[in-house]
């Protein structure tokens, strides 16, 4: 298939693994942060750990809109949902992830009316179709997908509706990040910066994290071979004793970002003082919410919202899975109490987080395979 | 008497091995002594660095006995990946347990008339029981009718069986547009007489408007099983091949395309066929070399090849690239986010053969068109038993699992 074959090309993958073993040090460890879920998705679904030396190892980040949202959020939109005539709607992650009472398709199962929608579009299409329902967007996401949930709010002012509204979960990605950086168990090497929120942000905001904390790093593709080659451009730049960010994704991302998509967000949201973040408890201004001006498609203002806050699971990890601190196999309750089908944590649940990809993909010894897929 | 009245539940299952894993014990270690903790409980697996440690647990987690833990039944218990499979262990199984059930293939063998209780000198015959509830009722390339014949014909050929009789039960919702409903007979009947089959029976319900989704079709079908020998999961071997007899995934990207929610066009039409003549040929071709037969519905190819690991404690390898799957197929499961291995097909069919009749089992099935695109995906191995492995084709390893959750909802 055009456009996406030519990155996954096994041959010239051999060739960059070459490359990158030929920049490793000699009895030094590389540990490189991927910051976004999308990439560790790819890693695990091309196995791409197979073209690794075994001195660097990849470190799954934050970066997994699904994985962040705090149980107590859940709790909230199955509150809105349950009000009668509502419809919630929302993408298929979501809809597994649990709540301190359960998850959406338990809600739906207990009949709530909750929707699998593809885009916030599909949502609004919802609203114009049942005029006499109230229609709520669950929206989450980093700056990836902030825009076409503001896009989305836009076009239901112009179109003067009354039945919509979203209920707003977005988050932004340099403050987790800096919770990251801040963390004092962890020591990487670089990051490979995630893609798909730069084509919103560019790439400089992450200016400090080269300049202030004297990490390389590299924004990259979701590709296997755009994870390759970023891998080889952060050994590059160590052996070279540079430390930049890089743009590996420049075929999409833009590196002043998309100043269109920037300004949409800033005309319906604004961040927030505060908000929790599964695992990683409460980090200031690190997500948005509705502005005054939009308050009639805001869902929290619309509805009676209880606010409360669930704490985690004794038993889950996500935390530290999220910081990059465990790998998932580490946590006490994988893959035995925490499955995708009956998960403890977010991190098990959107095909994004860390321990999903690892249990659905990884969950084997690479040593004793070798020797049973070898050709 | 008794013998002919047990039914299949579901469309195919596992052995009783496919699992829930357990809660938190209270006894779980804290985090300070687990991996100790883990260690001896594999004791003798000294050798295991910590992670395979892990792993072993796992294992042995996911060995436990299935247990429904939803309160409600969710769209994941229709899926026919993992849920399917826990609940078909936990509730009906353990319900109806009796040894012709418990063999979890896609239909019961049952012999009758026979002279004693081994059923020396009866007839063997094949039953089978299937509901259709796809959305939407007309797709591109067939309707709930042919697949509703088609499926439960398919049922009866992957247990070698020569399909016979089909019963043909139909629940239908008030308001249901009459001339809908005899589009989809005249299909149902097309269908019957393309595979060789007389509907023989029947039943028709009628529930109130908003009680059903237009019309629900349920089929059961009885076939003969003319030639000796038994396929099953379970017979599997390490050096076996695996073959799929064409492209896969067409059916369900189909009908999901074919919803139109998702503004997506693509030129590509279901499979829905009957595949007892590709069966009757393949068999015929390599009378002993066939050690299973499933058509590759909910779920897909995956799994079946999970099924196959875990019954026959075997490792399953294969190779993505040589995994036939058309481009457009391809494209719109990158699109959705779905791997075309858990895609339905209801035309096409996994077999494991024997290394030696591989080469003979594929010429048989490319000789019909239905199976012209056949290929070789993969091969059998023993170790690490249980565990299905895809060599991708950027080059990498990776597991492949049970399907949890639904991506794709009432596609057959």
């Amino acid at each position: 298939m055009r456009f996406v074959d030519e990155f996954r090309d096994a041959a010239t993958a051999r060739a960059l693994a070459t490359k990158i073993a030929g920049l490793c040090e000699p009895g030094r460890q590389y540990k490189f942060m991927e910051v976004c879920g999308g990439h560790t998705h790819t890693i695990y679904k091309h196995g791409l750990e197979d073209y690794l030396p075994e001195t660097v190892s990849l470190v799954h980040g934050p970066g997994c809109p699904v994985c962040v949202i705090p149980m107590g959020r859940v709790d909230d939109a199955i509150a809105i949902a349950e009000h009668p005539d509502v419809i919630m709607t929302s993408f298929g992650d979501m809809m597994r992830v649990p709540g301190g009472r359960g998850s959406f398709f338990d809600s739906k199962a207990a009949g709530t009316d909750i929707r699998m929608v593809y885009s916030p579009l599909d949502s609004l299409k919802i609203a114009r179709n049942n005029p006499d329902k109230q229609v709520v967007f669950m929206a989450i996401g980093f700056e990836t997908t902030a825009p076409s949930t503001a896009m989305t709010v836009l076009r239901a002012a112009q179109e003067k509706l009354d039945n919509f509204s979203i209920f707003c979960n977005h988050v932004t990605i340099i403050p987790a990040i800096k919770a990251i950086l801040d963390s004092p168990d962890l020591r990487l090497d670089g990051f490979i910066g995630p893609g798909h929120v730069s084509t919103v942000i560019g790439c400089k905001p992450y200016d400090f994290i080269s300049a202030q904390e004297g990490k390389p790093l590299v924004c990259a593709g979701f590709e296997p071979l755009d994870i390759l080659q970023s891998v080889y451009q952060l050994l590059l730049q160590l052996k070279e004793g540079r430390c930049e960010v890089e743009n590996q994704y420049s075929r999409v991302v833009p590196w002043d970002g998309n100043p269109k998509a920037l300004e949409v967000i800033g005309e319906v949201m604004e961040l927030r003082p505060y908000f929790e973040w599964r695992g990683l408890g409460f980090i200031s201004h690190s997500a948005l919410q509705v502005r005054e001006k939009y308050a009639s498609f805001d869902a929290e203002k619309i509805f009676n919202v209880p606010g409360v806050r669930v704490a985690d699971p004794k038993a889950c990890q996500c935390g530290e899975v999220l910081k990059g601190v465990l790998k998932p196999w580490e946590c006490k309750v994988f893959g035995t109490a925490c499955t995708p089908e009956t998960p403890i944590g977010t991190c098990m649940v959107s095909s994004e987080g860390a321990c999903a990809a690892y249990y659905n993909f990884g969950r084997f010894s690479r040593e004793r395979v070798k020797e049973a897929t070898h050709t | 008497m008794s013998e002919r009245s047990e039914l299949t539940i579901g469309h195919s299952s596992s052995a009783s091995e496919a699992s829930t894993p357990s809660d938190v014990t209270p006894a779980a270690p804290s985090r300070a002594n687990w991996a100790e903790q883990a260690v001896a409980d594999h004791a003798g697996a000294e050798h295991l660095t910590r992670e395979e440690q892990v792993l072993a647990r796992i294992e042995k987690a996911r060995r436990k006995k299935s247990r429904v833990k939803e309160e409600r039944i969710t769209l994941s218990h229709g899926a026919g990946g993992k849920a399917t499979h826990t609940l078909i262990d936990a509730v009906f199984l353990d319900a109806f347990r009796n040894p012709v059930l418990e063999a979890m293939e896609d239909g019961a063998s049952v012999t009758i008339g026979g002279a004693d209780e081994s059923g020396a000198g009866g007839v063997r015959l094949a039953f089978t029981t299937d509901s259709y509830v796809v959305h939407p009722l007309f797709f591109p390339g067939g309707d709930i009718g042919d697949l509703a014949v088609n499926g439960t014909v398919n049922d009866l050929a992957m247990c070698g069986a020569r399909p016979l009789y089909l019963s043909a039960g139909f629940i239908l919702e008030e308001g249901f547009p009459v001339a809908d409903l005899q589009r989809i007979v005249d299909s149902m009947a097309k269908a019957a007489t393309a595979a060789g089959v007389q509907i023989v029976t029947g039943d028709t319900k009628v529930v109130e408007r908003g009680k059903c989704d237009g019309c629900y079709i349920n089929t059961a079908g009885v076939g003969v099983l003319e030639r000796p020998g038994l396929l099953s999961a379970a017979t599997a071997k390490p050096g076996d091949k695996i073959i799929v007899s064409g492209e896969i995934g067409d059916h369900g990207v189909t009908v999901m395309l074919a919803r139109g929610e998702l503004d997506i066009e693509a030129d590509v039409v279901s499979d829905t066929a009957p595949l007892h003549e590709l069966v009757a040929d393949l068999l015929d071709a390599v009378p002993d070399g066939v050690r299973l037969l499933r058509d590759a519905t909910r779920g897909g190819v995956a799994t079946i090849l999970n099924e196959v690991a875990v019954a026959s404690q075997v490792a399953v390898i294969v190779d993505e690239a040589s995994v036939p799957v058309q481009e457009v197929v391809t494209g719109a499961s990158e699109l959705l986010g779905i791997d075309p291995l858990y895609v339905a097909c209801e035309g096409r069919l996994v077999t494991i053969v024997d290394p030696a009749h591989a080469d003979a089992a594929l010429a048989a099935l490319r000789s019909r068109p239905l199976g012209e695109k056949a290929a070789v995906i993969g091969e059998l191995k023993d170790d690490p038993p249980g565990l299905v492995l895809l060599r991708t084709s950027f080059g990498g390893t990776r597991i492949v699992d049970m399907l949890v959750g639904d991506p794709l909802p009432r596609i057959c």
